[in-house]
């Protein structure tokens, strides 16, 4: 029986690696996506001078628990003369692709070698990477749309409705936005876009796609912003005219389907800002620094003795358990990485990669914290009449740069 | 069979059915939506014979933009479900033997072609962007950028229509 086992396991080794992975991922993403509900809450809660969710568990921290069973559990009635079949198309279409998306991200530069296989951090590696995602995203607007449409009811329409008309006005700001940094990387793979940003390792910051490409940054910044529906182009469900706009006739978990795709495709843009303009997995530092590779430990260690502390004097029994344990593992791996010195290697790439993505999550909840929402017509004036130009200037100065770059190095010491 | 023939047959039996479907059912939105299903599976195609870029911008082109803006039409005048009548002469007559002789004409092309052509039909044949390029930009650039002029036509005859009321 064992043997045949094994046997099993080493013919199949690289598909089942792919469905770890695969599983892993989506438990991953959807962990950090309830967790990113709780985070925006109670950020845009201090912002507002409030406390935000702190009744569930210690700080609100079972709050996502809650709100997922929640979901779970309420009742799911289907709105008379709904379109059956497109309105329940719609939920899982706007969540697969959501979803579909992350598997395009990579983690981390360096393979992890375990019982013999090979894994890359990551799960598919494609030579059109970037591309694909676009696909991805072109095709996500069905959720959206198709939702609108389907619900039978006039607010869902009209929400529909904007939706498609804002998703096909920005896809071109935001495709064109990237043109500079494929041009500067000659390749669609993010793999490539990043290490085409780590050719002068001993400039650190400097040598990010950032600075050559500021304004195709920020048009692509905003670009995505608007394709994701979040504040201020969140037109599509804008509460104060359209009750919910495309998800008003939707309840229990189709509705959370549609919460998880925004949620996951938030996360799927700060990847993209990260790696294609903030450098990936690379360190900000110049690579001669090398006590900054503690820097991992020197956050996660006072990090985790502050969980104890703070869970110590905390008032329920429950508190009192569970933090000071996710302290102890906190602080736990902190030590580890620095006995380790081979682990603490392997952890930078994914540490710079994890805290440029938190970066840009906070800049999302930031936002919608702070900005007005967009009225219709300046959504549509800016999106053609600003930022797509802004983003074909780009195209065209980066070509002219990168042509006459030879030409003047030439010139400059012939 | 090879893993390569089994997805050729799903996608294009997903294509087929998905076109059928355009055709056979009622409702503008739910023939869009077929209509969705037949361009990705085409994109899967392109994608087996190794055509990753046309793959994507068939995705990205037809499946999104152009679809989305179908969809887009459809939800905006609202439209219903169409009526059924009963087919007209014309299609009875001259449509049904032309769409026959269409597809034997395809089929007898396809049969008689070349082996360099069919080459390119294989799975596995690499064209990667930048062969697709230097094709687009070089070799075949004045009817690439006159394609390009008559969609920039048709596009300002469009909005010249649009807007002849208001003079």
């Amino acid at each position: 029986m064992i043997s045949f086992l094994t046997s099993f396991l080493a013919a199949h080794a690289t598909i089942i690696v792919y469905l770890v992975k695969i599983a892993l991922l989506l438990f991953i993403v959807l962990t950090v996506n309830a967790y990113l509900t709780w985070f925006e809450r109670k950020v845009v809660a201090h912002m507002q001078s409030r406390w935000g969710p702190h009744r569930v568990g210690p700080h609100g921290l079972l709050q996502p628990l809650a709100d997922g069973a929640k979901f779970l559990l309420k009742e799911d009635p289907t709105p008379a003369g709904v379109d059956k079949f497109t309105y329940f198309l719609a939920p899982l279409m706007a969540l697969a692709l959501a979803l579909t998306s992350i598997a395009i991200i990579p983690f981390g530069p360096a393979p992890l070698h375990i019982f013999g296989q090979v894994i890359d951090l990551g799960i598919a590696n494609l030579n059109i990477g970037i591309l694909a995602l676009f696909a991805i995203t072109a095709l996500s607007v069905y959720g959206v749309a198709l939702a609108g449409w389907s619900s039978n009811s006039k607010y869902p329409l009209l929400g529909g409705l904007r939706s498609s008309a804002q998703m096909v006005s920005y896809e071109l700001a935001l495709t064109m936005s990237v043109v500079g940094v494929l041009l500067l990387a000659g390749s669609f793979n993010l793999r490539d876009i990043i290490n085409a940003q780590a050719h002068h390792p001993e400039r650190g910051i400097l040598g990010w796609n950032i600075w050559p490409q500021i304004l195709g940054f920020i048009c692509f910044f905003v670009a995505a912003v608007a394709e994701t529906n979040r504040v201020p182009f969140d037109l599509p469900e804008a509460e104060s005219e359209l009750v919910a706009g495309f998800h008003t006739e939707y309840a229990s978990f189709k509705f959370a389907m549609f919460f998880i795709a925004e949620y996951t495709s938030m996360i799927t843009v700060s990847c993209l800002c990260t790696i294609m303009f903030f450098g990936g997995w690379l360190s900000p530092f110049p690579a001669s620094w090398t006590f900054t590779y503690y820097l991992p430990s020197v956050i996660l260690i006072p990090f985790g003795l502050w969980v104890i502390w703070d869970g110590i004097r905390y008032e329920t029994i429950f508190g009192r358990i569970i933090l000071p344990g996710v302290g102890t593992a906190i602080t736990a791996i902190g030590a580890v990485l620095i006995l380790f010195p081979p682990v603490n290697e392997f952890i930078q790439g994914p540490f710079w990669l994890l805290a440029k993505i938190f970066i840009f999550l906070f800049v999302y909840v930031w936002m919608r914290g702070t900005l007005p929402r967009f009225r219709y017509d300046q959504l549509m004036s800016f999106g053609w009449k600003l930022l797509l130009p802004l983003s074909i200037a780009n195209v065209v100065l980066t070509a002219g740069a990168i042509l006459a770059w030879p030409m003047l190095k030439n010139w400059i010491n012939p | 069979m090879t893993p390569q023939l089994a997805i050729f047959f799903v996608l294009a039996t997903l294509a087929v059915l998905g076109a059928l479907s355009l055709i056979f059912q009622r409702h503008p939105i739910h023939s869009a939506l077929s209509l969705i299903v037949v361009m990705i599976a085409l994109a899967g195609l392109y994608l087996l014979m190794g055509a990753e870029f046309v793959a994507a911008v068939q995705i990205i082109v037809y499946g999104g933009a152009i679809m989305v803006l179908f969809v887009f039409v459809i939800m905006l005048l609202n439209a219903g479900a169409e009526e059924r009548t009963n087919v007209s002469k014309l299609a009875g007559v001259a449509g049904i033997p032309l769409a026959v002789a269409l597809l034997g004409f395809l089929a007898a092309a396809i049969a008689r072609s070349n082996e360099s052509a069919q080459a390119g039909l294989q799975s596995g044949a690499l064209a990667n962007t930048k062969e697709i390029s230097m094709m687009l930009f070089k070799d075949f650039v004045y009817p690439f950028e006159l394609t390009s002029f008559l969609i920039l036509v048709a596009i300002l005859g469009a909005i010249v229509l649009a807007q002849r009321e208001k003079s």
